[in-house]
């Protein structure tokens, strides 16, 4: 269960172009799991930003001298995150979490691929650990833009069998994309499961990937939220439930951790016909926005 | 502004309890005047893990409609400064989900529940009603009139008196007589006064005061709008001085129909200016986004503000605003403006509200 907690940073540092930031947030670490999120309020008190900024747990100390603590992962995209960058040790953050659903792990000993875009990699080194834990075999597949939008590459190879990086750049590793690397990766490593974590375009194609080599596969999606908790209905996306229904699914409490397989990826950003709620008769009427 | 941060324990948490914070919404009492708003709270389940939905005057429902609702594509929010841009489009689970569901766990969880309904026809409002008077637990019935009329080109039925007042006469028809009905209004009228007289002559026993402002935001690295659905309702504390025009004028009109405000409430000074300016309670509604602790802090904070001014029951503090500019009149002289402010309430001890609350509480 979700708590509302009065936490402190206790760091924030620069890796590469993003910003890991350790906060003080009793209650949370202690009961969060790898694929959770945490959001955060920015802008103080006043703050004209009144959506929280979510964020995956990256990382938890159950018990430090501290007390608890998560660390959070970002890139500075707006104003809301600038200012996230620019706190300090000993500043006060409002923080709630443990959120959403996490990646829920094999019963037996499996041979794991995880595979992270930019600091999408951040949820997975904490998952990567849990799982090496429990005997499983686990390979990750890192990639960014360039080298230093990469994530987590040194953590990775820490626990990894095999680590494969690249870039679009050709910076580092391998020039192109993580799914130019995935198949060859799958087969050599043999895998069961896929772990992903990145922008939705790379969701959709190592849902493909996988699927199409009999793993099952887990994804963090990325949607845009505004309250994080399950109330305001904003970060939703179509995804198909087991009794074959279409749904408008909340990723902060349906996910943000989900079977890719029943993500309707090529209709993200619509309401595809047939989705439960929408009308049999298609008939698309003028509806005024705004209400709630 | 000065924000006002009391938690339980501090020195003058005591002063603060002593305030007597029940209110009445038309026949509604309630414990305290603090209510969630409309589709910021779903229904009270995911919000219970941060504020006990039995500690909220009410828990006002996301809107209801008979069928259950997809919505609409995404983006459906954005933020603006100081507000949220939102086009969710009533996405929901439909009537019989929410009573098979939703309505049993709110009594279940001792909250007061006032179920918000939509239709896009008279016919489906009066459905709606009709269907709500044998569910047990409804303790008030808030009517969105902020949607489109199919049987009218799609015009809001906010926006024309006589389409509110027609919407309003349905549910009134269609509800128990002991089950306040509360008519939400949209600000983007001409004349909000109008179309809150035809609500209350069409038998509204209350108003809920504002829904969302049309407005919309265009990305300028896209060169597109930003909603899916172009236009949104704003909402937050970008619009509270709209809300709290609003509610003056309306108050100011009819000072004996009682409101209940929302509109950008973070705060509880937010709170006791909605109060000033004539509400016998208020809604928090995109608060809740920023802070789901926001009810209860709100709470804390409105007692704390009347306990500071010298008000020993919250009820004094409605429309006090409105007094005249002149030194206050000895206590019972003649114009008695800040009893009649709280001339919807009851005389103090009477039965009806010791019966249905117990002491006035500042935060569970």
């Amino acid at each position: 269960m979700p708590v509302q907690v009065r936490g402190e940073v206790l760091s924030v540092k620069r890796v590469g172009e993003y910003h890991e930031m350790t906060i003080v947030a009793p209650g949370i670490a202690e009961h969060a799991r790898p694929g959770q999120f945490v959001t955060l309020a920015v802008g103080g008190t006043p703050t004209s930003m009144l959506t929280r900024r979510a964020f995956s747990i990256f990382r938890v100390a159950e018990r430090g001298v501290y007390g608890g603590t998560v660390q959070v992962v970002f890139a500075v995209t707006g104003a809301g995150t600038a200012w996230l960058a620019a706190r300090r040790a000993h500043d006060s953050l409002d923080v709630v979490g443990p959120l959403g659903r996490p990646f829920s792990l094999p019963r037996d000993p499996a041979s794991a691929t995880l595979v992270g875009g930019g600091y999408g990699a951040a949820p997975l080194i904490w998952l990567g650990e849990v799982l090496r834990r429990r005997g499983a075999r686990v390979d990750f597949v890192l990639g960014a833009s360039r080298e230093t939008r990469l994530f987590g590459s040194l953590d990775a190879k820490r626990m990894a069998t095999t680590v494969a990086i690249t870039t679009e750049d050709g910076t580092v590793g391998v020039r192109g994309r993580v799914t130019d690397v995935l198949p060859t990766l799958m087969t050599r490593a043999n895998a069961d499961v896929v772990y992903a974590c990145g922008p939705m375009p790379m969701l959709a194609e190592v849902t493909r990937i996988a699927a199409d080599r009999g793993a099952s596969v887990q994804v963090a999606v990325e949607e845009s939220m505004a309250c994080g908790i399950g109330v305001c209905m904003t970060c939703v996306l179509p995804v198909v439930g087991e009794d074959g229904v279409i749904r408008m699914v909340r990723s902060c409490v349906q996910g943000p951790v989900m079977d890719g397989t029943r993500v309707r990826w090529e209709d993200i950003g619509t309401v595809p016909e047939g989705t439960w709620g929408t009308a049999p008769v298609a008939g698309a009427t003028s509806v005024r926005s705004g209400s709630r | 502004m000065a924000q006002m941060r009391v938690l339980p324990g501090q020195p003058d948490a005591a002063a603060t309890a002593a305030v007597d914070l029940r209110t009445r919404l038309a026949g509604l009492a309630l414990p305290n005047p603090v209510l969630t708003a409309s589709g910021c709270a779903g229904a009270g389940r995911e919000l219970h893990q941060f504020v006990d939905v039995a500690s909220l005057g009410a828990v006002v429902t996301k809107s209801i409609m008979l069928a259950p609702r997809a919505g609409r594509a995404t983006p459906r929010m954005v933020e603006t400064p100081s507000g949220l841009l939102n086009s969710i489009g009533l996405q929901g689970p439909g009537l019989e989900e929410f009573l098979a569901h939703d309505l049993p766990w709110l009594v279940e969880h001792g909250a007061r529940p006032v179920v918000s309904i939509a239709g896009e026809s008279v016919e489906e409002y009066a459905r709606l009603a009709a269907r709500l008077r044998h569910a047990p637990g409804v303790a008030g019935v808030e009517v969105n009139i902020s949607c489109p009329n199919v049987a009218n080109r799609g015009l809001v039925f906010a926006c024309r008196a006589t389409d509110a007042a027609t919407v309003v006469r349905a549910v009134r028809q269609n509800t128990a007589g002991s089950v306040p009905v509360l008519a939400k209004l949209s600000p983007d009228v001409t004349d909000i006064v109008e179309i809150a007289a035809a609500c209350v002559a069409a038998g509204a026993d209350g108003l809920s005061l504002i829904n969302t402002l049309l407005g919309m935001v265009i990305d300028t690295t896209t060169m597109r709008p930003s909603l899916a659905g172009v236009t949104g309702g704003l909402s937050g504390p970008a619009i509270r001085p709209v809300a709290v025009r609003c509610v003056w004028q309306v108050h100011e009109a009819m000072p004996e129909v009682p409101i209940l405000a929302m509109g950008g409430i973070l705060t509880g000074s937010d709170a006791l200016e909605m109060v000033l300016a004539g509400a016998s309670a208020v809604s928090v509604g995109t608060a809740i986004f920023h802070d789901p602790g926001a009810p209860g802090r709100i709470l804390a904070e409105l007692a704390h503000a009347l306990a500071g001014l010298g008000f020993a029951r919250l009820v004094d503090a409605v429309g006090y605003a409105h007094r005249p500019p002149e030194p206050p009149p000895d206590a019972g002289a003649g114009s008695g403006t800040v009893t009649d402010a709280g001339a919807d309430a009851p005389a103090e001890g009477s039965a009806d509200v010791e019966a249905v609350t117990g002491p006035p509480q500042v935060r569970r």
